[in-house]
């Protein structure tokens, strides 16, 4: 299956990217995802296990994907 | 009647309070966040705010969700800018209606405080010695 990857902030500037593709087995979840990520050039300085949201919702290391599903890197807020 | 949106033009303190008026509400509580020309020191020239838009607006819409369970409130919005701004912009503005008063104040810190916690919303800011830091991120400065 395939999931669509988005970072942002500080995250999409250690990766140099703000969006990618990715190619998963159909039971991967999202810490599956995150050790994919983990692997890319300038990923090193991530937290292990980053805050995550799967469809615009926060969502855990064991939340299972579906194909199509959106996956973002969340940098710690700072809105206000 | 509810609404969460992240906005590119200038937050209109006006317009909030009117897009909440009722005459059965007693209260109505406003708070403005602005860019400050200075944090921890340094003297702040800007700041680029950007946001997941649409989960930013998506959260946003569960926080005033939960104010309308727990507060009872009649009526509330949220705005939030993206973009460039300088110290005096407004980059917030939450309007809050309630029957009474308590409940309103009550409410409005409760949704500002957890627009701030969950919202996933950023700020790079920009000194006047020209470095930038995204703040909230460590040492993730940007040359």
């Amino acid at each position: 299956m395939n999931v669509t990857v988005r970072l942002f902030a500080s995250y999409a500037d250690k990766l140099g990217r703000s969006r990618l593709e990715l190619e998963m087995p159909d039971s991967a979840t999202v810490a599956d995802v995150t050790r994919s990520i983990s692997s890319l050039p300038g990923a090193a300085t991530l937290p292990p296990s980053p805050l995550v949201a799967v469809n615009c919702s926060y969502a855990d290391a064991r939340t299972s994907l579906s194909d199509g599903d959106e996956v973002a890197f969340i940098p710690p807020v700072a809105g206000g | 009647m509810m609404r969460a949106t992240m906005v590119r033009h200038p937050i209109l303190s006006d317009s909030l309070i009117a897009e909440v008026a009722s005459e059965s509400c007693g209260a109505t509580a406003l708070f403005l966040g602005t860019v400050r020309s200075s944090n921890e020191g340094r003297e702040v020239g800007g700041i680029e705010y950007s946001a997941y838009d649409e989960m930013a607006e998506r959260e946003m819409g569960l926080i005033l969700e939960e104010a309308g369970t727990k507060f009872g409130v009649e009526a509330a919005v949220i705005e939030h800018r993206v973009g460039e701004l300088v110290p005096g912009d407004v980059s917030i503005g939450v309007v809050v209606a309630h029957h009474h008063r308590a409940p309103a104040m009550d409410a409005l810190r409760y949704i500002v405080d957890e627009t701030k916690a969950r919202a996933p919303i950023w700020k790079l800011e920009h000194y006047a010695d020209g470095s930038r830091e995204w703040v909230g991120a460590g040492t993730s400065s940007v040359t």
